[in-house]
């Protein structure tokens, strides 16, 4: 597919082995259905244009007609077959997988659990997501509130989250890069600003930011971030919020314990930044209207604090 | 074919009794009183008919103004013109409005005012349950907008996935508002659905076999059995829903052993069908123009008529490929896949049938017609997208994705507007007895045809790149500016093509040229009557001997006498080969189909506020249902008819 397909957000993209396979199937379909079109827009052009001779040819094009249904029948039993043969392909590509993650939807934000037979290995973080490169990783699919639907273009078709139920996405990214992802089923009022960051980097960088995640929070670095701290687990914050190593340990809002390290702030609603840092803590309902973040009032200097230290949460 | 009068005292029309003294002495008979109580009375159907088709249009123009709302907000990234709250009650009620206000009930109004005259009878079955269809109708649709307007639109898209439309996440009476809006247009959709149903089966002009029904008609007719097969599907998930949201049951509720995905299934058995609801029947509108203006009959007469109820079939086999991404076992999805890919196979057939009718034909390119050739054109690329889509592979990319927007907007704007846009040209003279303009029809019809494309071709792309539907905004940066300012241009010059359409209605109404009976030089029972026709339709009852009449007797159709003219009579006939049968008496005017309208409303209006509003609602409703159907003293003896 053209280059001009291709972003950052798209299924044209095949930088994953399940939206390559499923490029392949779409370049089958686009074909035959161009075929199929240009045949039938030819014959209405003839039968516009063509100069018309006295006598009836109805018999032939009944004929015609009969042959027509043959061979509509039988594209479309081989696009069918090719569905299934495809479908079967992607059944398989997902049978080893080597990384197993937990994504809980909720609104309107991501909430994502690395799994691990050693419960010192697991970890959570937010609307981001990093796989290693040519490992198959294997998702499972749920929603705290309404249906939401897991979409990353790039490396594969979408899966709904149904509140209730569990459903399961597998996914080998083959190519390094960032990727846009964003909720596809309508999910309410900020379904526009649902977005999921995914970082597909080598084994060794994945390793690495593995191992960062692990750690608990860093310590404040200067004064400002310690009065920020203290706000933070004092405050109301720390009701929702959890910043591993510390007092903060809410369950019900984003993890922030690497909170900087991340691309983006609330579901890819603002660019990660210390002024948007600022601007978010400042009105959080101002650029996501109707997100449970509550305002919490902060005079300029604790304001400059907590920025201060959410920023050095890397 | 002349019936032998059977020796009573009554008035009937005969050879001897023909021209102008029928005319007013059936005049008498079938007119309504002058009036707004005689206007609220009518059963006539083409009254009805008209009222229904004016009414869905203004829909049209409501559901069309929030569309340009929705592309205006779509034009640029990071809009801020409208906000998310809003935008989500616009989106929604576009698609409410378009599906339930105006492309169901469209094409059934045309059928109210059509079948009867193609089939040559003198009203539609059940005349009064009629009336009473389009006042439900009517105030489900006011009920929506009037909520709308005072910011209680539904947020919840047409769809309403619950639990998103569930009593914890949609809290207030918007969704309660969309559901008891889809009661209203559900009641008035299997109201018409049974009323064509008995018309066509039983009261189609003597020897109008089945194998002799116009195309319109077959298709009137598979439709209207699978709105009664499917619509009870979503009356019963409305209601659940009501009742989950206003008693407090759990259908829907996981947490409580209810199910979220049994409303998908309902919903979608249902909306499934829905869209060939809509698209049969326009199908039906392409055979007759195809025909009259290819100057020949159908080619594949049968095969079309296969085709229609092969669709009517496989339409309820297809539901789940709304569902692919919900996680459903594998191998039901590859019967799904299977299936929707089938009903390409009836949809080729009909295509193939135009185009070689065409190809036969001797055609005339008048605007009728040219939407015909637009509609191909365009259609034929939505059931291609549609091909695509019924793979689940293709489909988990596509689904939610702009580009299923493409692909609906080309089937049910390009496959079902387009078509009604020709109908409407090709019938103007039957509803105001004159004919549009053809040259302001030409400028509408390539306007739209352009307009429509560069609106919703770009749409396939965006879809492709990534961006999901309903969204109320969209970042920079991620190559979707440029396509959707140019699908907004486009939506803007469609919508201009629309506005010269009725611009063009409006002033032909008033001043176009007067038509006679058949202007077109069609061969259908519907140009026998006047134009407009007359309050009972045809003096006498045509007799049919063939699938295009009024080319085999150019001179006089045959027609059969002794119907009562003093009173509203007509003639039932046999199911399969339309042999005269009985003469029945069709139901006088009355203000009861209105009176009940009014008590139903009540009802259902207040039952969104309490469920009390049920119990205590049902009184007037029995009691105006209990004067509709109160017993008449029938003075007249029944009498065996006609051999």
């Amino acid at each position: 597919m053209s280059a001009f397909l291709d972003t950052i957000q798209s299924a044209a993209g095949n930088d994953g082995q399940q939206s390559a396979l499923v490029s392949g199937l779409f370049s089958i379909f686009l074909i035959v259905t161009a075929i199929v079109y240009v045949a039938v827009i030819l014959f209405l052009l003839w039968a516009v244009f063509r100069r018309r001779r006295g006598e009836s040819r109805e018999g032939a094009l009944r004929s015609i007609l009969v042959g027509w249904v043959g061979v509509t029948a039988m594209i479309l039993a081989g696009l069918t077959i090719a569905t299934w043969l495809y479908d079967r392909e992607l059944a398989f590509a997902a049978n080893t997988p080597a990384l197993e993650i937990e994504i809980t939807a909720n609104q309107w934000w991501w909430d994502v659990r690395y799994a691990d037979d050693e419960a010192s290995d697991i970890f959570r973080t937010a609307n981001e997501l990093h796989l290693p490169v040519g490992v198959p990783a294997h998702i499972t699919l749920r929603s705290n509130d309404v249906i939401h639907s897991f979409w990353v273009p790039n490396l594969a078709g979408k899966q709904d989250m149904i509140p209730g139920r569990e459903n399961d996405i597998s996914i080998t990214p083959l190519r390094e890069g960032v990727y846009r992802s964003q909720c596809a089923e309508f999910c309410g009022l900020q379904h526009a600003r649902m977005a999921l960051d995914v970082t597909v980097e080598s084994r060794q960088a994945f390793a690495a930011w593995r191992a960062a995640q692990l750690r608990p929070a860093a310590a404040p670095p200067n004064r400002l971030a310690q009065l920020g701290q203290a706000i933070v687990t004092g405050r109301q914050c720390s009701s929702c919020h959890t910043v591993a190593g510390t007092s903060a340990s809410g369950q019900v809002a984003p993890d922030l314990t690497h909170f900087a390290s991340r691309r983006t702030i609330a579901a890819g609603t603002l660019m990660m930044n210390r002024a948007n840092i600022a601007a978010w803590i400042a009105d959080p309902q101002a650029p996501k209207p109707g997100n449970n973040m509550p305002k919490v009032t902060l005079n300029a200097e604790e304001l400059r604090a907590v920025t201060a230290y959410l920023e050095s949460l890397r | 074919m002349s019936a032998k009068m059977s020796p009573s005292d009554h008035l009937r029309d005969g050879p001897d009794f023909t021209g102008e003294p029928l005319h007013e002495a059936l005049c008498k008979t079938w007119s309504r009183e002058p009036g707004l109580w005689g206007w609220l009375s009518t059963t006539d159907h083409k009254e009805v008919g008209r009222r229904y088709i004016v009414t869905a249009f203004v829909f049209l123009i409501l559901g069309g103004i929030l569309a340009l709302l929705i592309r205006a907000q779509l034009a640029t990234p990071e809009s801020g013109l409208i906000d998310p709250d809003r935008y989500n009650q616009i989106f929604t009620m576009h698609g409410t409005t378009m599906m339930f206000l105006f492309a169901v009930p469209v094409m059934d109004a045309m059928a109210v005012f059509l079948i009867p005259l193609m089939l040559g009878t003198r009203n539609i079955a059940f005349p009064r349950l009629n009336a009473f269809s389009y006042f439900v109708y009517l105030a489900g649709g006011i009920l929506l907008w009037v909520a709308f307007v005072l910011n209680v639109g539904p947020d919840a898209g047409w769809f309403s996935y619950v639990p998103l439309a569930g009593p914890e996440f949609s809290p207030g009476k918007r969704v309660d508002v969309w559901a008891q809006m889809v009661t209203f247009t559900e009641i008035a959709a299997l109201a018409v659905a049974v009323e064509i149903t008995a018309t066509i089966l039983k009261q189609r002009a003597p020897g109008m076999t089945l194998a002799r029904m116009p195309l319109f008609v077959w298709a009137m007719l598979v439709v209207s059995l699978m709105v009664i097969f499917s619509m009870p599907a979503v009356t019963l998930a409305s209601g659940m829903l009501l009742s989950d949201r206003l008693v407090g049951t759990h259908f829907f509720n996981s947490f409580e052993y209810g199910d979220s995905l049994l409303w998908q299934h309902l919903f979608w058995f249902f909306g499934h069908p829905e869209v060939y609801i809509i698209f049969l029947p326009a199908t039906g509108f392409v055979s007759e123009i195809v025909q009259t203006f290819s100057r020949r009959s159908i080619i594949g007469y049968s095969a079309v008529v296969l085709a229609l109820v092969g669709t009517g079939l496989l339409a309820f086999g297809l539901w789940v490929h709304h569902m692919f991404a919900t996680g459903l076992p594998r191998l039901g999805y590859a019967f799904y896949t299977a299936a929707s890919m089938a009903v390409s196979i009836p949809a080729g057939i009909q295509i193939f049938c135009w185009i070689a009718t065409i190809w036969d034909g001797r055609p005339r390119f008048q605007v009728p017609m040219l939407w015909v050739i637009g509609f191909i054109i365009t259609f034929v690329i939505g059931g291609l997208t549609g091909v695509m889509l019924a793979s689940v592979p293709l489909d988990l990319q596509l689904h939610d994705t702009f580009f299923v927007v493409a692909h609906f907007h080309y089937v049910l704007i390009g496959g079902a507007v387009f078509p009604l846009l020709g109908a409407i040209t090709y019938w103007f003279p039957k509803f105001t007895g004159r004919l549009m303009s053809e040259g302001t029809g030409k400028l509408s019809f390539w306007l739209a045809f352009i307009g429509f494309q560069v609106a919703f071709f770009p749409m396939h792309f965006l879809g492709i790149m990534g961006m999901p539907r309903r969204v109320y905004t969209y970042q920079e940066g991620l190559g979707w500016d440029t396509l959707n300012l140019v699908s907004t241009i486009g939506a803007f010059a469609f919508a201009l093509a629309l506005v010269i359409f009725l611009g063009n209605a409006l002033v032909s109404m008033r001043s176009g040229r007067e038509a006679d009976a058949n202007p077109w030089g069609a061969s259908g029972l519907e140009w026998a009557a006047a134009s407009p026709p007359a309050p009972y339709n045809h003096a006498h009852i045509p007799a049919v001997d063939s699938r295009t009449p009024l080319w085999d007797h150019e001179e006089a159709l045959p027609v059969m006498h002794g119907l009562r003219v003093e009173e509203r009579e007509l003639v039932v006939t046999t199911v399969i080969e339309a042999k005269p049968d009985l003469r029945d008496p069709s139901a006088e005017p009355t203000i009861w189909p209105f009176v009940s309208s009014l008590a139903v409303t009540a009802m259902f209006v207040s039952s969104i506020f309490t469920p009390w509003a049920v119990v205590v609602g049902a009184i007037p409703v029995a009691a105006a249902l209990t004067a509709w159907f109160w017993p008449k003293d029938n003075k007249v003896t029944p009498e065996p008819v006609i051999e």
